[in-house]
């Protein structure tokens, strides 16, 4: 097994004012290459902020989250930007799409932050479209678009720079139940195409289709089940 | 693609933006007028003054041409050493008067200027020709006044009494021109005759004087230095070249400079405060997008970048808006405080130069950069995971 990620006695304290909250409480996770791993518990148990300091979107107030060797809590705001922009893909639960750009060009955003040339982003962008089943909507804005569809472009926008890691938050929280058993058949395929992904949610479906499922209390892991290899 | 973004987020709220294009502009405008203004008199005081092609104006010692009534004595010899002096091609005398022109309901004065009809440089022929001895140029106020035609021939007299309603040492004069007179006002009646005409007038008090005199120098010599050969040659009269001229009036104008001033900073003001505030609010509007932007990797400098491109944006926009309304406003107070009794018609208050277009979209588009910049500072060192958050609970 190769390890893609290490997280190392994690603590996230937010300072309050009247006494500091502790969101996580030496956590210490280890996290595979290709696995996918669905984070799990009770609301304000810590799992997004666990989401957010392995993608480095917050840095922890101790400890370290190694991706392929690299401590990303000491990068600074251009390392961790860029860490991001290469490294990570980010799923929303409210799909997060900029509301002025098509489906294409939102996908294509982080490709041309990336400095891809414009055929060759475009050329990716329609090929992920295609691949999450939205060939035909690549130009439709995202209010032309469903809720499901919307998180689908979300997910093809996640994978434009062929990131190590899909870190997605409560990607099933804003569907219905038929639209979300499309979002966790494609989080599978993706899987199975050697993607690895890191998932928080309260969605039993969602976390069930997991190779793996950490469960979290009080900003510690109570338990860590694997369901399949 | 940062511009496109850019473009699009002021398309999304429309009304918004154009109402923020609106008000920039007006702001623009302002500014542009003020930056007229603040040269605008001076400009046009000195093409007046370069309009006949006269570099140097003489005067009575201790006045200024048009300044006063006064008069200086034993011209024809002031004027023979004038024209002596190296570098003097032309020397142009006149002495100015009020005169009475009677009509049916009265009298009413009449401003009349005595010249060197060939040399002069006071007004220029529209119609007709040149006086001789007994004849007249008349201004169209002059003839509007006094009903009188291009032909016709007018009574003009040195006094008036009341008493008597009558004239005093009454002539007739024959107007075989209409004239545009340079220096004086547009609703003024004039009328230039011979040099020589007005002086025999009055029973001899203005005998051998003149008001002033201008001096056109020879090509090739510099004005400065055959203005101190006059002042050498003429101790009696005061010599004022041009660009002297310019920059006496220019401290008789400075109250226009400062208001110009004062106005032009705050329309800047508003201009400023206006954009700021329409990037706070859009900035606002959009922490969450920026959030999640900055989440998926793009760099805080690319969010400022967009930021402050959208000011920009907002700001040539209106300010381009703003030039032409600028441009129209600025004609029609022109032509409001233009209509100012006694004011020569060739003086403007409002004079477009490309430079000044130029300076009112520099000075906004500079306004604008840095009215963005602190928003898209803020919006660009936002804690992500906190914005992601309060988003998310929103």
């Amino acid at each position: 097994m190769t390890v893609l990620l290490d997280a190392v006695n994690l603590h996230r304290d937010y300072a309050m004012a009247a006494d500091a909250v502790h969101a996580l409480r030496g956590l210490s996770v280890q996290i595979a290459a290709g696995d996918y791993v669905a984070i799990v518990g009770p609301s304000g148990c810590g799992k997004s902020t666990l989401l957010n300091l392995l993608g480095a979107l917050d840095r922890p107030t101790q400890g370290a989250v190694r991706i392929r060797g690299t401590d990303v809590a000491t990068l600074d705001d251009r390392a961790a930007t860029a860490f991001r922009l290469t490294s990570v893909g980010f799923v929303f639960q409210r799909f997060h799409l900029l509301p002025m750009l098509s489906a294409e060009e939102n996908v294509a955003l982080p490709m041309a932050e990336a400095g891809v040339p414009r055929e060759a982003r475009r050329a990716r962008a329609r090929e992920l479209l295609a691949y999450v089943g939205l060939a035909g909507r690549a130009d439709h804005r995202p209010t032309q678009l469903s809720g499901g569809e919307q998180q689908r472009v979300a997910i093809a926008r996640a994978l434009a720079n062929r990131p190590a890691l899909i870190l997605a938050d409560e990607p099933t929280g804003e569907l219905d139940a038929r639209t979300g058993a499309e979002i966790i058949a494609l989080f599978e395929r993706l899987n199975a195409d050697g993607t690895t992904i890191v998932v928080v949610t309260h969605d039993d479906t969602l976390a069930a289709a997991a190779r793996r499922v950490v469960q979290m209390r009080d900003g510690a892991i109570v338990a860590d089940e694997r369901l399949r290899p | 693609m940062r511009a496109a973004l850019a473009v699009s987020s002021l398309l999304r709220n429309r009304a918004r933006t154009a109402l923020a294009v609106a008000g920039i502009a007006v702001a623009t405008a302002m500014l542009l007028d003020m930056v007229m203004l603040a040269s605008g008199m001076r400009l046009s005081f000195r093409d007046l003054l370069d309009a006949r092609g006269f570099q140097i104006r003489l005067s009575p010692k201790g006045t200024l041409p048009f300044d006063t009534e006064a008069t200086v004595g034993d011209a024809s010899a002031l004027v023979a050493a004038v024209a002596a002096v190296p570098g003097v091609a032309v020397v142009a005398p006149n002495l100015g008067a009020q005169l009475i022109a009677p009509r049916a309901d009265g009298a009413i004065t009449v401003a009349a200027i005595g010249v060197v009809p060939e040399v002069q440089g006071d007004f220029a022929l529209r119609d007709g020709r040149l006086p001789q001895s007994g004849e007249v140029v008349a201004s169209p106020a002059a003839l509007q006044a006094l009903s009188r035609s291009l032909g016709d021939t007018v009574t003009i007299a040195d006094g008036w009494d009341p008493q008597l309603r009558t004239v005093r040492e009454a002539v007739v004069r024959r107007i075989v021109g209409v004239g545009r007179f340079y220096y004086l006002g547009a609703d003024q009646p004039v009328v230039a005759l011979p040099l020589s005409d007005l002086q025999a007038s009055a029973q001899g008090a203005r005998a051998d004087r003149i008001s002033s005199a201008m001096v056109r120098i020879a090509p090739g010599r510099g004005v400065d230095e055959v203005a101190a050969a006059i002042g050498r040659t003429a101790p009696r009269v005061s010599v004022l070249t041009t660009a002297e001229a310019v920059s006496q009036a220019d401290e008789r104008l400075a109250y226009f400079r400062n208001l110009a001033f004062i106005l032009g900073s705050v329309s800047l003001a508003v201009g400023f405060l206006l954009i700021a505030t329409l990037m706070t609010v859009s900035v606002n509007e959009r922490i969450g997008e920026i959030a999640v932007q900055r989440a998926i990797g793009v760099a805080a400098s690319r969010i400022v970048q967009q930021i402050v491109v959208e000011g920009l944006l907002l700001s040539l926009l209106g300010g381009v808006i703003g030039l032409g309304l600028g441009l129209l406003t600025a004609r029609y107070l022109d032509h409001i405080l233009g209509a100012f009794p006694g004011l020569p018609p060739e003086i403007a208050f409002f004079v477009f130069q490309p430079r000044d277009a130029f300076t009112s979209l520099g000075l906004l588009l500079l306004a604008g950069t840095f009215a963005g910049v602190l928003p898209a500072y803020r919006a660009a060192r936002l804690p992500i995971a906190t914005a992601l958050r309060e988003e998310a609970v929103a």
